[in-house]
């Protein structure tokens, strides 16, 4: 047996694991990030349109803050977050955007004086003040009251993904790709690593740490039509919940976004909107200010998502051989500024559809349609990104549930969660390494090898009759049939009913080739029943949720349940025999919320069953407001007062902006 | 997608695992009925599901954002997720991997690894002694700067250049147009502190930047139709300057 030692594992090379990996190795640990693919391939390179952070740069960010940060992430997430959790968050953000710039990522700029923006479909001025020159800039985006989102053209998470990859050089990471986690090793409640499997040999190694990070991206993978890379399947979430210990949280909470193009479903970033594009229907009328008079298509994107789909159903779509669509206009913000700021959009436009969208007119439109893409729900987390119920397991990023985006998330934060995740969790984490030793015996280790090693023979060794991508092909159609943007009981129940039906089926394979080594079959045999467990964890969460809340919507019960529903659902695979997860619920506690329960700003109105403590805790949290503010005490005080929250290092300190008086 | 419907293609793969003691290069020949808008993405991924599930190939993004997928397509490299089928006229496709890099299956050939060393080569991370306070405003950078050291950052490090480059072929130590892209970034990046002459020690010899012949395929076949040329042509006279 392959044994590794180090202090700190991380799985998963994304932006969240080698920013946290460079956490611990800055620590003085020794660090390895092991990765499906070369990291600077991973899905967090695909974050297109930008990363919000409240530095008030530019004119139309002016006045910007973490605490108008922090309520646009409440309302968004429809009061499903942590608020403490979106806090440290909210904090932590300007300064990981410092961090990266000194880090190499090219941000693009504020430019002193006029230049046209499109806003609301028409041509506008804005001046930049010359004391704000050559500062970070942002973009608007969906669902915020400030210009907040920082980018790098249309490209950003290419540039972050590679500013902190090369940190991670510079630190002399230890980075492995081809590499894949089947399982965590765990004694006693507490996680020592994971066996592993070579990608390019087939050879089983067990990696032993101090502590475990997984940082794996989310599951979107297990829906059919989906912006996610093909490695986004979940299973870093699977072989959490595998330990039957560890606990996965909200997996229901799943994202459509509104403008992946028809039909290869590569996003068309919400930036194409945030810089003043516009919806249109088949006649070319301009239909969200219809819908949603005041955000129109900036409302948040579960909102946005679900107006195309309510237009669609009232005979407006375009029709398509790949069924009913939207056009996305932004030919109406100019060449000029296509080519710049939006390059790979046309370039997306131009290869995958033949459509230059900076020609004017329909030419130039391009068809788009709601698809899965992001998951809110994870291994679910303390604040400190630690599982509630396996030490020594952290996760970060959007594999995670720690849970800052509740039931929706922004536009613009997940890629800034990544890197804020990586700071605040991997520091949390790197303590946990530093504070902890590794008392496994190897007989253990052995043991967990020794079962993955009978399993991939067990695999190869099944003569049924069953082809393993039929199974996860029916059970991505599923999933986007009966679990999609809109749900209601009964096809969810159908939906848990055959899931379970495909789960038994993967026994009953047969592997074609049956080498260990180089076999994409053999692969596919064992994540798919991983992304199975995934896919009726989310299935199983949604038919059971009898409320519509942000991006989970129940046609058969259209209100959100503050009274019934302010709750986390918690996942959980006690029985490795077992055929669905086990459900339970955690409450959250309005007495304890900085912004108790309301309307979101977007949105039907009227749709909320309230919760008795809301408008006490409203009437608290107003008084103590009132009281500190006639005494004089600033934001930073009240805030203070009404929810206390910690950061490491020194990640507490005030965020310095160009309009500090 | 003027693509005509149903029209039969043939996609013939160089197989091949060197790990295998059976294994012996030979070609597969596989035919599909195009649909509209098919990309060797989608080609590829139908034969291993309904043809072959042991062909072995590497996506990730799928859009051209990645790099992963960089393969010789009618023997020009190109990266298979942006490559329509569309635009080949007769519907014959031949793909083999990548030269210049280790193969590992197939078309799946060990760009990672490369990249990483030459990463490391050129020291590929912003140098700098100044300690900075992250709660403080950040420092001013020119847009214009910003923005040409992004025109630079778009590099996806997909081996395209590396494997289009005659110079590869002679000199297999060559740092590459991919590693010379870098190092331009990084001199144009005023956040690096980096001189011409720590450069010059880097890349100033027959394997850096005076081994390059000028052929140009880099540029020619850059998916993110990056600067090659002029950056290389730049470089040179900078450190020629210097001795």
């Amino acid at each position: 047996m392959k044994i590794n030692y180090c202090d700190a594992l991380v799985i998963g090379g994304g932006l969240a694991g080698l920013r946290a990996a460079v956490a611990a190795q800055k620590k003085g640990l020794s660090t390895v990030v092991l990765s499906l693919v070369p990291v600077k391939r991973s899905h967090s390179a695909a974050a297109q349109g930008g990363m919000q952070a409240s530095l008030g740069n530019s004119k139309m960010s002016d006045g910007d803050n973490e605490d108008l940060h922090f309520a646009d992430t409440v309302k968004g997430s429809d009061w499903g977050c942590d608020q403490d959790v979106a806090r440290m968050f909210v904090h932590t953000a300007p300064k990981a955007i410092r961090e990266l710039a000194s880090w190499g990522v090219p941000w693009s700029r504020v430019e002193k004086g006029t230049r046209e923006a499109v806003i609301n479909a028409k041509k506008t001025t804005i001046t930049e003040d010359e004391d704000r020159h050559g500062l970070i800039t942002s973009r608007d985006f969906g669902g915020t009251k400030k210009w907040r989102t920082c980018y790098t053209a249309d490209a950003t998470g290419h540039t972050m993904l590679f500013g902190v990859a090369n940190e991670a050089l510079r630190h002399d990471v230890d980075i492995r790709d081809r590499k894949e986690a089947l399982s965590l090793i765990h004694e006693n409640g507490r996680c020592y690593g994971a066996i592993v499997r070579d990608l390019i040999t087939g050879e089983l190694e067990a990696y032993v740490a101090k502590g475990t990070c997984i940082a794996t991206g989310g599951y979107g993978r297990v829906f059919k039509q989906t912006t996610n890379a093909v490695i986004c399947e979940g299973t870093g979430a699977a072989i959490a919940l595998e330990t039957g210990i560890a606990t996965l949280g909200n997996m229901e909470a799943v994202q459509f976004h509104p403008t992946p193009i028809v039909p290869s479903g590569i996003l068309l970033t919400e930036g194409c909107r945030g810089d003043g594009g516009i919806l249109r229907d088949v006649d070319g009328h301009r239909f969200m200010p219809d819908y949603e008079p005041e955000k129109k298509e900036l409302a948040s994107r579960d909102v946005v998502s679900r107006r195309m789909i309510e237009h669609i159903r009232n005979g407006k779509g375009v029709p398509s051989p790949y069924g009913y669509h939207v056009w996305l206009d932004i030919s109406i913000l100019g060449r000029e500024h296509i080519e710049k700021n939006l390059r790979d959009v046309q370039e997306i436009c131009q290869i995958f559809n033949g459509i230059d969208p900076a020609d004017e007119g329909p030419k130039g439109w391009a068809p788009v349609l709601p698809m899965q893409h992001y998951s809110m729900g994870g291994i679910r987390t303390k604040p400190t990104g630690e599982s509630q119920n396996l030490a020594g397991l952290f996760a970060c990023g959007e594999a995670a549930c720690w849970d800052m985006h509740g039931f929706n998330r922004l536009g613009g934060n997940s890629v800034s969660e990544t890197v804020v995740a990586g700071m605040i969790i991997g520091n949390y984490f790197a303590d946990y390494c530093l504070a902890n030793d590794v008392t496994i015996p190897t007989k253990t280790v052995q043991k967990f090898l020794d079962e993955q090693d009978k399993y991939l023979d067990e695999l190869l060794a099944y003569e049924g009759s069953e082809d393993i991508f039929k199974i996860k092909n029916r059970m991505k159609q599923l999933m986007d049939d009966k679990v999609g943007i809109f749900r209601s009981g009964e096809p969810l129940k159908e939906a848990v009913e055959e899931l379970k039906e495909l789960l038994a089926k993967t026994k009953k394979i047969n592997i074609k080739s049956k080498e260990r080594a180089g076999n994409p079959e053999l692969e596919e045999a064992y994540r798919v029943p991983m992304m199975l467990k995934v896919a009726l964890c989310v299935a199983k969460g949604a038919r059971e949720r009898t409320e519509s809340r942000g991006a989970h919507y129940r046609e058969d019960f259209l209100m959100r349940d503050d009274k019934n529903w302010l709750n986390r659902t918690l996942t959980s695979w006690p029985n490795k025999n077992d055929m669905e997860p086990t459900i339970t619920y955690e409450p959250l506690d309005i007495m304890k919320m900085e912004m108790p329960p309301a309307f979101r700003g977007y949105g039907a109105k009227g749709m909320i069953i309230e919760h008795e403590l809301s408008a006490v805790r409203q009437e608290q949290v107003d008084s103590i407001t009132e009281k500190m503010e006639s005494e004089g005490k600033d934001r930073h005080q009240i805030q203070d007062a009404l929810m206390p929250f910690d950061l490491p290092m020194n990640y507490k300190e005030k965020n310095e902006r160009a309009g500090d008086k | 997608m003027s693509t005509q419907k149903g029209r039969e293609i043939t996609i013939s793969v160089l197989k091949y695992n060197p790990r295998s003691k059976v294994s012996k290069p030979h070609f597969v020949e596989y035919k599909l009925e195009e649909t509209p808008g098919m990309t060797l993405f989608i080609a590829l991924t139908q034969i291993r599901e309904f043809h072959d599930p042991d062909l072995s190939f590497d996506f990730v993004c799928r859009a051209g954002i990645c790099g992963s997928c960089g393969m010789m397509v009618n023997g020009k490299p190109a990266l298979g997720c942006r490559t329509l089928i569309a635009n080949y006229p007769t519907g014959k496709l031949q793909l083999m991997p990548m030269p210049a890099f280790e193969l590992i299956k197939d078309l799946s050939v060990n760009t990672g690894k490369w990249m990483d060393s030459m990463s490391k080569r050129v020291e590929s991370w912003v140098h700098s002694n100044h300690e900075v306070d992250i709660s403080k405003l950040e420092d001013r950078i020119e847009p214009k700067v910003a923005n040409d050291t992004f025109e630079l950052d778009r590099c996806i490090e997909c081996g395209i250049c590396v494997a289009s480059c005659g110079t590869m072929l002679m000199r297999p130590n060559f740092v590459g147009p991919v590693g010379l892209n870098r190092v331009a970034r990084f001199e144009i990046d005023p956040h690096d502190s980096r001189t011409a002459e720590d450069f010059y020690e880097l890349i100033g010899d027959d394997d850096g930047v005076f081994g390059c012949m000028s052929l140009m395929a880099c540029e020619d076949h850059c998916p993110k139709h990056l600067p090659l040329q002029n950056k290389i042509a730049y470089l040179r006279r900078k450190l020629v300057a210097l001795r």
